[in-house]
């Protein structure tokens, strides 16, 4: 029932309610146990990641020789890697990459996604079919694949690894903000902001876009958790992130040839890895249930 | 539905020429020659310039595609860099290490994704519910990499009961086929509780109550068989992504499936296999895609008449 309202809400008033929506969904968020309870988890996934030198116990890159391998203990709390590095300091560390992954992949799938469908979905016909097409041959691929084929191409390096991941991650927005422009281009506001001159530039970036903004925030964040796994798993094959920097895939890529001496060593990236997507994933449906853009099944 | 079928073979027609020359492009504006690097640059420039001309690399990109479209049709991939054999030999090899654990991991989903997902509807709110909803929700979220780790050092290393890595025995499927089943069997468990919740929410459920027909009945003929649409449609769709491999287990437990094929074509710039595998795998996905659909419209009446109209 309260989908329903909303969706007519959206749907109905069109900018009337653009204001108050945005203030509503705030106070569904904020009663949403779950959704606050990870929002304060990412907000400290971020405060450590910005503060990792200042928090980790040690640098990045500190090798202690006589300390391979260890257990965790008082002086390294998650024991060490075959260079003598701190597992718990590395983790900490990979808190960046992950992260950055989520903003800067994302940012670009975003912006190529909202740019293909808003095409897409304002002209309609000829120019739809086309992007349709092209729509369809990037989604008909499995996107680790992709990415992978993609990460031939340019080459290993953190940067590429956002570079692919963004490239990859686009198809679904497309095809979400599609449907949702030619929902939105009936309009009346359009049609005045047509008749009194705007160009179709104009009217997709200041009219169309920011009314798919609720639908954009939940696509992205239900992205997010993705594309932290897709960098964990390219860094795991080893095409993401080198040594000596530290990202979680990295790590369990290193992990798994020590786990007859040092099984701990694999558990703990695992573990943060596992909870970082956690927390996005059931953030991004708590923003959903709370913005409600019913794309539930999409 | 004549109509629609023509449509999305057309479409689906379109998609795989794009596909093929995507990867045609991409994998053909890498730097570097690949017969430099399958020579190792030992050989004097005028073998290399030989055997350029004997593998068609000196043909303009173009007539290359063409040969590449026309031989794969009929499924001459050409021949691997390293390995030195036809590419076709090297995938159905793959495939068929690829397939069988892909089917035990379908099978072994389905029936245990479905059973939790609809005992979970019939308890909705109590205990078992939560715990069935907790662990699909852990599930859904767990690297799968990291979940054959745990399971190697668990089973493998502290209990003994299963081999690490190859596939020299029967014994051996058992850690990768779980460690893929169990996100696939959170997921399925998870769409199979929200469908089910939908079908009883209906009117025609509490109308059989009312008859007095059974619960085991409610729940399985009217219940489960109006769910089981969506259910089926999602069950596809992991075929298809078991089909393609899982470069990521597949290379945890060294098994030499297709998903591994292709990261070692990867990893040793072997370009005739990448096209093959990235070829393959998307006409799996393309020829599924379309398959899914069309049955979803047999299926479901109710499609079938939104696409007509």
């Amino acid at each position: 029932m309260r989908k329903n309202k909303i969706y007519s809400q959206l749907i109905g008033n069109g900018e009337a309610s653009y204001t108050s929506l945005y203030s509503d969904a705030m106070r569904r968020l904020r009663k949403d146990k779950v959704a606050m309870v990870c929002l304060a988890f990412v907000a400290i996934l971020v405060f450590l990641a910005v503060f990792a030198p200042y928090i980790a116990p040690y640098s990045e890159s500190f090798q202690d020789v006589d300390n391979i391998l260890q257990k965790p203990s008082s002086i390294h709390l998650l024991g060490t890697d075959e260079f003598g590095r701190d597992n718990l300091s590395r983790i900490l560390y990979g808190t960046r990459i992950s992260l950055s992954v989520g903003i800067v992949a994302e940012s670009i799938a975003i912006l190529i996604g909202v740019l293909v469908g808003a095409v897409a979905g304002y002209y309609g016909g000829a120019v739809d079919a086309v992007i349709s097409r092209i729509i369809e041959i990037f989604a008909s691929f499995p996107q680790i694949l992709f990415a992978i084929v993609i990460m031939f191409v340019l080459g290993p390096g953190v940067i590429n690894v956002f570079v692919a991941i963004g490239l990859v991650g686009w198809t679904g927005l497309a095809r979400v903000i599609r449907s949702q422009i030619i929902q939105l281009k009936q309009k009346e506001y359009v049609e005045a902001a047509r008749a009194t001159g705007g160009t179709s530039l104009k009217i997709i970036l200041r009219h169309l876009v920011p009314n798919c903004l609720s639908t954009i925030i939940v696509v992205a964040t239900m992205s997010i958790p993705e594309d932290i796994m897709y960098e964990a798993s390219l860094s795991f094959l080893g095409l993401g992130v080198q040594p000596p920097g530290s990202s979680w895939g990295a790590m369990l890529n290193a992990a798994r040839l020590h786990i007859q001496t040092n099984p701990e060593y694999s558990v703990f990236p695992g573990i943060a890895l596992i909870v970082t997507v956690l927390a996005f994933n059931l953030l991004g449906d708590g923003l959903r249930d709370a913005l409600d853009p019913k794309l539930k099944n999409l | 539905m004549i109509k629609y079928t023509l449509v999305r073979l057309l479409q689906t027609l379109i998609v795989l020429v794009g596909v093929s020359l995507v990867t045609f492009v991409m994998v053909n504006v890498v730097p570097g020659d690949p017969v430099a690097l399958m020579m190792e640059k030992r050989a004097d420039p005028e073998t290399m310039a030989r055997v350029r001309k004997e593998m068609g690399l000196d043909k303009p990109l173009t007539v290359q595609y063409l040969t590449l479209a026309k031989n794969a049709l009929r499924g001459d991939f050409g021949t691997s860099y390293f390995a030195r054999k036809p590419v076709g030999e090297m995938l159905l090899k793959g495939f068929k290490v690829t397939s069988v654990i892909g089917g035990m991991v379908i099978l072994f989903s389905s029936f245990w994704g479905i059973l939790l997902g609809v005992s979970a509807a019939v308890a909705r709110g109590k205990p078992a519910d939560k715990i069935i909803m907790f662990f699909s929700t852990l599930g859904m979220a767990a690297p799968s990499f990291w979940i054959a780790i745990l399971l190697q050092i668990v089973f493998g290393l502290k209990l003994m009961w299963f081999p690490i890595s190859g596939l020299r025995s029967t014994d051996s499927y058992v850690l990768p086929i779980l460690s893929l089943a169990l996100i696939y069997t959170a997921s399925i468990a998870r769409l199979s509780r929200t469908n089910m919740l939908d079908a009883l929410n209906q009117d025609y459920i509490r109308t059989a109550r009312a008859k007095g027909v059974s619960e085991l009945k409610v729940n399985l003929k009217h219940g489960l068989k109006n769910a089981a649409v969506p259910i089926i449609t999602y069950i596809g769709i992991q075929i298809k992504w078991a089909l393609g491999g899982s470069v990521l287990i597949e290379t945890v437990f060294s098994i030499n499936g297709l998903g591994k094929l292709m990261i070692d074509a990867v990893m040793t710039r072997d370009i005739p296999v990448i096209q093959g595998c990235t070829i393959y795998i998307a006409v799996v996905f393309v020829v599924a895609n379309l398959i899914i659909d069309l049955l979803y419209g047999l299926l479901d009446p109710r499609v079938r008449v939104a696409k007509e109209a």
